[in-house]
């Protein structure tokens, strides 16, 4: 059991979700939208997370909308991850989701709690990078749907009250040539060192990166220098780690030296996989 | 779920019902009492072991409508009107026979968490292929480093299906 009392909601539709989390506000009180939860039980034990009231999002039919068709792929955040993974819709997410955590684990995982979960890997965000997504969010000044590349800058950054309620992409993506791989510093279970994801589409690749810097990124500048068809393929990987966000991480899973080491490896892996593929 | 209506409520303590090893039962849970706790504490079900608490060992494994589920990363208020299965709920199945068999265990402190995850991919994956057994085993843990003989267990079953 957690170490503090909160008090626990369960709406059945997004307006009463709405409802709920401006009513708590108005009575003073801290609340969290919950829907695996696994943050909150995990970090609540330790003293690391706290909730006067939490609202349960998974009743809501929105965020457990699954859909796919000719034109889009639409997934609702409270979707397990194991889920997702078993409907296999884009091959790309199923790999970057099947590395995360555990499979028992992923079971409790959504895909709306791991893009904004304190911890900073977040790596189920990746794909959802790459494939130019449009986030449907809903709060309390009504629904919008955006771009991912205006709300998320290194997190899921919206109004006060805002909740993520469905991820879609255009079907195009789902079939396009891809890589990814998670170097973890051992075994095959736990944190990454670096997560890489890499998809080609219009004969460009695109690469998106969890675990090199605290926080996921896609950045136009590698991307650049990745694609640089004129220089070798040296070249253009040391164009690529010239322009890297900042910081780099250093910690119990590996330095920045050898995070560095270990990008350069997977940067050549990436273009060996999809440099000559059509995509 | 009494104590509240769904989504209207105020309060922090509920009576929920839950479908226990085949039997209905009205149980009164603190929404921040996890799932593992009110199994063992108010239901006396010590099968589910709490170990790490955070969702990393497995040994708190039970079944929520057929799945696995760490119950230490579920709230008990979540699982209202859902069937829970926690290893009472086995009772002489093959793959308890196969544990036994195939000396999956030594301490047996892990063990009933990995029985109830080996239990749900059987039934899931009847052909399940080295890779997802991989993939699931990885959910729990063994520090008696069972991990040959409980893989031997588990194919043991997926070959008499």
């Amino acid at each position: 059991m957690l170490p503090f009392d909160f008090e626990y909601y369960r709406p059945q539709s997004l307006q009463e979700a709405v409802d709920l989390f401006q009513s708590l506000q108005r009575q003073g009180k801290q609340s969290m939208i919950f829907s695996g939860g696994t943050e909150l039980l995990t970090l609540g034990r330790i003293d690391l997370a706290f909730t006067e009231a939490v609202i349960d999002i998974k009743d809501i039919p929105e965020c457990n909308s699954l859909q796919v068709n000719e034109q889009r792929l639409l997934l609702g955040s409270a979707l397990s991850l194991t889920k997702i993974e078993e409907a296999n819709v884009f091959p790309l997410l199923t790999k970057i989701s099947s590395g995360i955590a555990d499979h028992t684990a992923r079971e409790k995982i959504t895909l709306g709690g791991n893009i904004c979960a304190r911890i900073f890997y977040r790596e189920i965000v990746l794909p959802f990078l790459l494939a130019d997504s449009q986030v449907l969010l809903s709060g309390p000044l009504g629904e919008r749907i955006v771009s991912i590349h205006d709300v998320f800058q290194e997190e899921l950054r919206v109004e006060p009250g805002e909740m993520l309620i469905q991820l879609a992409m255009e079907s195009k993506y789902i079939r396009a040539p891809f890589y990814a791989f998670k170097r973890r510093q051992q075994w095959e279970t736990g944190y990454p060192l670096i997560t890489i994801a890499a998809l080609k589409i219009d004969q460009r690749i695109r690469i998106a990166i969890s675990g090199l810097c605290p926080f996921p990124f896609r950045s136009q500048e590698i991307e650049a220098s990745i694609n640089h068809k004129g220089r070798t393929i040296e070249a253009r990987i040391d164009g690529a780690l010239a322009v890297l966000p900042q910081p780099i991480l250093a910690d119990v899973e590996g330095s920045a030296e050898y995070r560095l080491f270990v990008l350069h490896n997977l940067l050549f892996d990436v273009l060996a996989a999809l440099d000559q593929v059509q995509g | 779920m009494t104590g509240q209506t769904k989504g209207r409520g105020t309060l922090k303590s509920f009576t929920i019902s839950l479908t226990i090893n085949g039997e209905e039962k009205m149980v009164p849970v603190m929404a921040s009492d996890t799932l593992l706790f009110v199994i063992r504490h108010h239901l006396g079900l010590t099968g589910a072991k709490p170990s790490c608490l955070n969702g990393d060992c497995g040994a708190c494994t039970v079944h929520i409508d057929g799945r696995p589920m760490k119950s230490c990363l579920m709230l008990a208020v979540e699982a209202a009107g859902k069937k829970v299965t926690t290893i009472e709920g086995l009772q002489g199945t093959p793959i308890q026979q196969a544990f036994i068999e195939k000396f999956a265990f030594q301490c047996g402190y892990c063990t009933p968490g990995f029985i109830m995850n080996c239990q749900a991919l059987v039934e899931k994956h009847p052909d399940a292929d080295d890779q997802t057994i991989k993939e699931w085993l990885s959910s729990n843990i063994c520090r008696c480093t069972s991990y040959a003989e409980i893989e031997e267990a588990v194919k043991s079953v997926l070959k008499k299906k």
